[in-house]
């Protein structure tokens, strides 16, 4: 019987051979040696030195990269408010007691079936200045409108805004509703009695209560920030000139197109140190909220 | 007692196939997004509900109309486009721009359209999609019941590591695979979604393992199940509801996917996302706005199909990748 449960222990250990591999490996390798490469002096091969701070300080200074987190700074705090609000609003809207629910709640989230490549290139045509919205708006009679954001230097980036949110903010929709659904009976009842108008309700009450549907869509959203990329190349490519840069597609350019793997590695270690100043705590109050059992 | 035991089996088999059951049908019903219990009333027509409806029926109409834009350009000759009536239908409408999309629209040199990127995507993500859900399965499996030692620490960086962005791994990961020579190839690519896509197939599996009773485990344990009988013959079989939902995360995620593509893929096997990019943002002439909606519509057809088939299933997945965000 002993000798039993041991071979079989030995099995679930084989088992979990892959996942070890890829968290020592691919997870927790890459990080370390990224984390090495940012403070040598390595250009298109890695290099051996140790250069203290110094890729960190070059990064700081390069004009592209403060640039690019302008960018994802505006960028993020548009996306993720715009998406939240919309998707607020339409999960409540939806959670009217509409007829064709379910329609509707098809039409708001198809986008997010598609991909960001497809996205980015469909508002791409939308906006193009001269066959797209600008152009009608111009036949209509409009004779002044302008509306070529996605080639105008200080609106790109706004160009991009506006296709994600299309493309997320159903998503949020899901969520919120979800948490909507999850809401006592008694509670609108309650409300009626009190003659308190449902708009009040959804504000004061509701909305606290869905905390955790709105700490998990941030967190998406938060993730989709940091990566923007696919939607970036294929919209703008960073353009016109390098005004619609954001940090993910920075450090490609610089890993692959530049060969300045030192630069690139520092800007990742960067990034990755939003990413888990950010994350971590909410995932850290979230998993405590869980434990303690509410 | 051979006897005895056979017959416990056959019992606990049962019950386990009872439970699978009812955990299907509660997968089927308890859609994270039921409708709300009955309290259907005679509502009236109050401007507050005029209201409500105008709102959705706006908004309604921006969400459809890049589709509908999509559609009718891709069927508009270029005369058409070239009058700058964007949201008009089609005077002459024709397939001619997808038939061009599909065969012989041009990236770079190469003439021959985005199906080569089709057949490309599908031979990437069917193999990526069984592999990561059979390595999903198996780690929410051996987490949920056998817990070996260490495996709980690993699980949690795992977990830390769905946040850490492509751009720390990407680079490091090129290598590796370099000096294995898996850079560029189709197996590389598959090894790739295979190694980003553990975080959440893991916990989605681990998840839906931690949430079936552990005395039909222990029960297959005394019967003398070993780890991989119990997982092929009891746990497996229960898993329908989760693997579906998975096949469709999966599924959607590398079809969708633009940048490991990118990277890792390799001009040989460049996925449908990477091709489309490229026939429309690297043509040089007159751009054939017709042939590039239509390449666009070809490569969202596939996880459109699948969202407007799978419908709930999809929000689950949603919720389910959610927890880990």
């Amino acid at each position: 019987m002993a000798k039993k449960r041991q071979s079989v222990s030995i099995a679930a250990y084989i088992a979990i051979i892959p996942m070890a591999l890829t968290v020592l490996l691919a997870y927790l390798g890459t990080m370390l040696w990224t984390a090495r490469v940012s403070v040598s002096s390595s250009r298109t091969f890695p290099a051996s030195d140790f250069v203290g701070a110094s890729q960190y300080i070059r990064l700081f200074n390069n004009e592209r990269w403060l640039l690019s987190l302008q960018n994802v700074a505006v960028y993020g705090v548009l996306f993720i408010a715009a998406c939240l609000i919309i998707g607020f609003l339409l999960a409540v809207f939806i959670d009217q007691k509409v007829m064709a629910e379910g329609a509707l709640r098809t039409i708001f989230l198809y986008p997010y079936a598609m991909s960001f490549v497809a996205t980015g290139l469909i508002w791409q045509w939308i906006l193009n200045p001269e066959l797209g919205i600008q152009e009608v708006l111009h036949q209509m009679g409009f004779t002044n409108a302008k509306f070529d954001w996605i080639v105008d230097q200080d609106m790109a980036i706004y160009t991009i805004v506006i296709a994600t949110v299309w493309q997320a903010s159903g998503l949020v929709m899901a969520l919120m509703l979800s948490g909507l659904r999850g809401v006592d009976e008694e509670l609108w009842k309650a409300a009626r009695i009190d003659g308190i108008p449902r708009w009040r309700v959804y504000v004061s009450i509701v909305l606290p209560m869905l905390g955790a549907s709105v700490s998990t869509a941030f967190v998406l959203l938060f993730v989709m920030v940091v990566k923007v990329f696919d939607s970036v190349v294929a919209m703008t490519q960073g353009g016109p000139g390098t005004a619609s840069e954001v940090p993910a597609k920075f450090i490609m350019d610089y890993l692959f197109g530049r060969a300045n793997i030192g630069l690139a590695s520092a800007a990742s270690i960067v990034l990755l140190s939003t990413v888990l100043a950010i994350v971590a705590p909410l995932y850290f109050v979230r998993n405590r909220r869980a434990a303690k059992g509410a | 007692m051979g006897q005895v035991v056979k017959l416990d089996k056959a019992a606990m088999e049962k019950a386990a196939k009872d439970k699978a059951a009812a955990a299907h049908a509660a997968a089927a019903n308890d859609s994270i997004i039921a409708p709300p219990p009955v309290r259907r009333r005679k509502l009236a027509w109050t401007p507050a509900r005029i209201g409500v409806y105008g709102f959705l029926i706006v908004a309604a109409l921006f969400f459809l109309l890049p589709l509908y834009v999509m559609l009718i350009t891709s069927v508009k000759p270029m005369e058409e486009i070239r009058l700058g009536t964007l949201f008009a239908l089609p005077v002459k409408a024709t397939l001619e721009p997808w038939l061009q999309a599909w065969s012989s629209a041009c990236t770079g040199l190469e003439c021959n359209g985005i199906r080569s990127g089709f057949w490309n995507s599908v031979a990437i993500v069917v193999p990526s999609t069984i592999l990561s859900i059979g390595i999903g399965a198996v780690n929410g499996y051996a987490l949920s019941f056998w817990r070996p030692r260490g495996a709980g620490l690993l699980f949690a960086i795992l977990m830390m590591g769905a946040f850490i962005p492509v751009q720390v791994m990407v680079y490091p990961l090129v290598r590796v695979l370099a000096s294995v020579n898996l850079f560029s190839s189709l197996p590389g690519i598959v090894l790739i979604h295979t190694i980003f896509g553990m975080p959440v197939m893991t916990l989605l599996f681990r998840n839906y393992y931690a949430a079936l009773p552990m005395e039909l485990f222990k029960a297959a344990r005394i019967d003398g199940g070993g780890f991989w009988r119990i997982f092929l013959q009891l746990m497996l079989p229960m898993s329908t509801p989760v693997i579906v939902v998975a096949v469709i995360m999966q599924v959607t995620g590398i079809w969708n996917d633009f940048l490991l593509g990118l990277v890792f893929a390799g001009s040989e096997h460049l996925p449908m996302t990477v091709q489309l990019n490229n026939i429309i943002n690297t043509t040089t002439g007159e751009r054939l706005y017709n042939v590039n909606m239509a390449a666009t519509i070809l490569t969202s057809l596939v996880p459109l199909a699948l969202y407007f088939v799978s419908g709930r299933w999809f929000v689950r997945g949603i919720a389910s990748g959610a927890v880990k965000g």
